[in-house]
């Protein structure tokens, strides 16, 4: 590899302060930082060693963990599909190749807006390009339902990136999460093109592969057959007409956003998340708690004026967003409560309240996007009381010894 | 009493002493450098060409003139190297083959006054730190209480009581004397198994647990915090040894026991020499691996050491030299994918960090500085009841009321040392806090 860095040391000088390229230093700086470890020694005092992590490693942990979803969303696209064609047959790779297609229109708007912005900040801050939409440019994709029109998705990532993240600072000062803001900006700008029964399934062709499904077709989503469901006799179909089993839930051959189906996939992701303490178990385990507890709340007072009260509470973790929601959005460290206290209350509630709205709220079929949200936006004032029983335990302990003296 | 610290992070790094044995280095040039004197202001009181006795003033601090920096050996005033706006970097100073020692008063001791005066002229305040700010103690002001570590538990440090074995009544007479100035109790804070027995005066603490569980301001944070508006002095048992050796004597003792470690040095081993002494003569006793790239050597530790170089000298507390390679000259092909077990982690994202054997580090910061992004690294490896995380930015905003509510009195630069090795965001703690404090001391003074 020494050529390549002989070479980028050749061009360097063009990018600096002078050069004829100096309006792309900071792409060629995050090239550069991207292909050769920064050579950046410590100063002459402090630390002389550092860790070998740094947050390009941090996020591509993320990016890993996201993985497993990511293709079991390609397979399920390419699944999805074969049923609303009515075909039983279900060739493995063809499948794939069209989730892929499907998908990649996708995931390749969502970085060229994202990173374009990013790009286009650094260089005007004269700083780094920073690594958080790598992440972030994964998950936009994977929590949208597949047929989410291209436009839009640059819009609401284009919205996302700038009045979310780079007004407040850029990669770690942001309050809210980026990817679900995007989620949500195209569910309260576009409610028509976002929810219902046409999205979730791709029905056409992708980049020209695959054969279109015939107008008028439509499905649901589990999560929203139950919210029109009026009986307390709750039977969840497929796209066939078949019905759905906990067990097809679990693995996530249903209908659903991108990689959000698979409770296998998440928990794969969750486990790398886990071992490589790049998430925090407390916040994961709260939220699930918190599921667990308003669940079973709903559940005892079942009612048919809500019907999704009548799933079991495990049933509700598995259906939905929710458990994509407590792995990969309400870890985010930056969003998420700081403290350790805070920590697991803002994960308590996080559940809580995606339980509470997605079944209290006929509006919402799904909550565990807006709870995530929302607890970004207490997440500070969580944090603010932990700090203060440590500032209040330091001045009690004050007045007592100078009592004493 | 007894104290068990989970928190901290204990490194295993290559180049550890096996061999304690000693080895007496030959030193003809030694200097004093004022920067390792946090709060010091220097003034010079030599000349180039004075001849000074070992104890001898040579600098004192604006602020307090009673506060003394003193010549280490008995000689003639080399250089008094100066830097930008002529500000003094360091005072060398060349050994006479005869050595004459400045004898001391100390019958004028008998009272706290008396010994605080005894302490600053003698140099030995100097080595001492106050906190808060962590700066040399002001001679004025009594302390609450005085903690003593007798445990250094830094990468590849060995144990301060090696310099001391044997000295019991030193360290009872210099208790006696620091018990007149302190108002409370004298801790002195050793490992479980420590050869220091009970110690007249003072309280001994047995302290378990990763570093920094041997800085005493950690130690101080655990048995009885600073609060707003006391003051507490730490030093460390070396310290201790030498006051005992002047009250009982009347002369300082300057000799120190380096520490010569580090991946880069052939056989690391203990070498005997003085305070101040040249590094080109400590390593002349135990010398560097031959090697064709750069290599960094710092006066201390990994974590809290200070830059020199070998035609330079050591630095306060003048205990450990540490020498790695610099890196500098490393290419290394996208490093953030590396699967390599050779790269030293403590996150479990490196393969690196199942391996448990001793890590060769070099002092690339390995990343880009970046905004404080993940959550709970610092609290992992700080046994204080701090929240580092809001205390670091309260610092960086220059809130004086935050920092003050989230106790910046309690704390040190070298107690951020294992929280800046982890960092994933690569920010420099220790220079944020050090910086901190100063503003702190500036503005409420």
């Amino acid at each position: 590899m020494n050529f390549l860095k002989k070479y980028l040391d050749r061009v360097r000088p063009n990018f600096e302060e002078g050069g004829k390229l100096h309006a792309f230093h900071s792409v060629f700086d995050g090239f550069d930082t991207f292909l050769f470890t920064p050579s950046t020694t410590s100063g002459t005092r402090g630390a002389h060693i550092h860790d070998s992590i740094d947050s390009k490693r941090t996020m591509i942990i993320v990016v890993a963990a996201l993985m497993p979803c990511f293709f079991f969303g390609m397979y399920n696209t390419g699944y999805q599909h074969q049923l609303a064609l009515g075909l039983d047959k279900f060739p493995f790779w063809e499948m794939m190749l069209y989730g892929f297609l499907a998908v990649l229109p996708r995931v390749v708007v969502a970085y060229v807006v994202g990173l374009g912005i990013e790009f286009i900040v650094a260089q005007w801050r004269k700083e780094e390009i920073q690594e958080g939409f790598l992440v972030t440019g994964i998950l936009i994709p994977m929590i949208l339902p597949i047929e989410t029109p291209l436009c839009m998705i640059a819009v609401a990532t284009a919205f996302s990136v700038i009045f979310v993240k780079e007004v407040f600072g850029g990669t770690g000062y942001n309050v809210l999460n980026v990817a679900l803001v995007t989620r949500a900006f195209l569910f309260f700008a576009y409610p028509a093109q976002m929810s219902g029964d046409k999205v979730f399934v791709a029905t056409g062709t992708a980049l020209g592969y695959g054969q279109p499904v015939a107008d008028g077709f439509t499905c649901a989503t589990p999560l929203g057959q139950i919210a029109t469901q009026t009986s307390d006799q709750l039977t969840l179909t497929g796209i066939d007409g078949k019905v759905l089993t906990t067990w097809d839930a679990f693995v996530g051959l249903i209908p659903g956003s991108f990689g959000e189906t698979s409770m296998i996939c998440i928990l794969i992701g969750a486990v790398i998340l886990l071992l490589s303490r790049i998430a925090d178990w407390r916040v994961m385990f709260s939220v699930f708690a918190g599921g667990l507890i308003m669940g079973w709340i709903a559940n005892m007072c079942a009612t048919p004026t809500y019907p999704a009260s009548y799933l079991s509470p495990l049933d509700q973790l598995l259906y939905g967003g929710f458990a994509f929601a407590a792995v990969f959005m309400a870890t985010d460290p930056v969003t998420a409560a700081r403290t350790r206290t805070g920590k697991y209350i803002y994960g308590l509630l996080i559940g809580v309240i995606a339980v509470l709205i997605r079944t209290y709220n006929n509006g919402y079929p799904e909550g565990a996007m807006l709870a995530v949200l929302l607890m970004n936006c207490f997440a500070p004032l969580i944090d603010w009381c932990v700090v203060q029983a440590n500032i209040s335990r330091r001045m009690r302990r004050a007045n007592l010894t100078s009592k004493n003296a | 009493m007894e104290i068990k610290l989970k928190k901290g992070l204990d490194l295993k790094i290559a180049g550890a002493v096996t061999d304690l044995t000693v080895h007496q280095a030959d030193t003809k040039v030694f200097a004093i450098t004022p920067d390792d004197f946090p709060g010091f202001r220097p003034k010079v009181d030599v000349k180039e060409g004075d001849a000074v006795m070992a104890g001898a003033p040579i600098m004192h601090d604006k602020n307090h003139e009673d506060v003394k920096l003193v010549s280490p050996v008995g000689g003639i005033v080399k250089a008094v190297v100066r830097g930008e706006r002529r500000k003094v970097m360091r005072i060398e100073i060349a050994k006479d083959e005869n050595q004459t020692f400045r004898q001391f008063d100390v019958a004028s001791s008998l009272d706290g006054d008396g010994a605080a005066r005894l302490l600053a002229e003698s140099g030995l305040l100097a080595e001492m730190r106050q906190r808060p700010y962590d700066i040399v103690p002001d001679p004025a002001v009594a302390p609450r209480d005085i903690f003593v570590t007798a445990i250094d538990s830094a990468p590849l440090a060995v144990t301060p009581e090696l310099a001391v074995a044997g000295k019991t009544k030193e360290i009872e007479a210099a208790v006696a004397l620091l018990a007149k100035i302190c108002r409370g109790t004298i801790y002195i804070s050793v490992r479980p198994g420590s050869k220091i027995g009970n110690i007249n005066g003072a309280k001994i603490v047995t302290v378990s647990g990763p570093h920094p569980a041997g800085n005493a301001g950690v130690q101080a944070a655990n048995i009885a915090p600073v609060n707003k508006g006391e003051v507490i002095w730490t030093l460390d048992i070396v310290t201790l040894a030498r006051i005992g050796e002047l009250v009982l004597n009347g002369k300082r003792d300057f000799t120190t026991l380096v520490a010569v470690t580090g991946p880069e040095v052939a056989r690391p081993s203990v070498v005997m020499t003085c305070e101040g002494a040249s590094v080109a003569s400590v390593l002349a006793v135990s010398p560097l691996k031959s090697s064709d790239h750069h290599v960094r050597i710092i006066s201390g530790n990994v974590l809290t050491g200070t830059v020199t170089a070998k035609d330079s000298f050591l630095h306060f507390p003048y205990r450990q030299l540490t020498v790695i390679a610099e890196g500098d000259d490393k290419v290394e092909f996208m490093g953030w994918a590396s699967l390599s077990p050779a790269k030293q982690s403590e996150s479990p994202t490196f393969p690196g960090h199942f391996f448990k054997r001793p890590i060769t580090p070099d002092a690339r910061l390995n990343g880009g500085r970046r905004a404080m992004i993940m959550s709970g690294e610092y609290d992992r490896v700080m046994p204080m009841d701090i929240l580092p995380e809001y205390l670091i930015k309260a610092i960086i905003g220059r809130n004086i009321d935050s920092m003050e509510k989230l106790g910046i009195y309690e704390v040190a630069p070298e107690d951020f040392g294992a929280a800046e090795y982890v960092d994933t965001s690569k920010l420099p703690l220790q220079q944020i806090v050090r910086e901190g404090l100063d503003y702190m001391r500036e503005a409420l003074e």
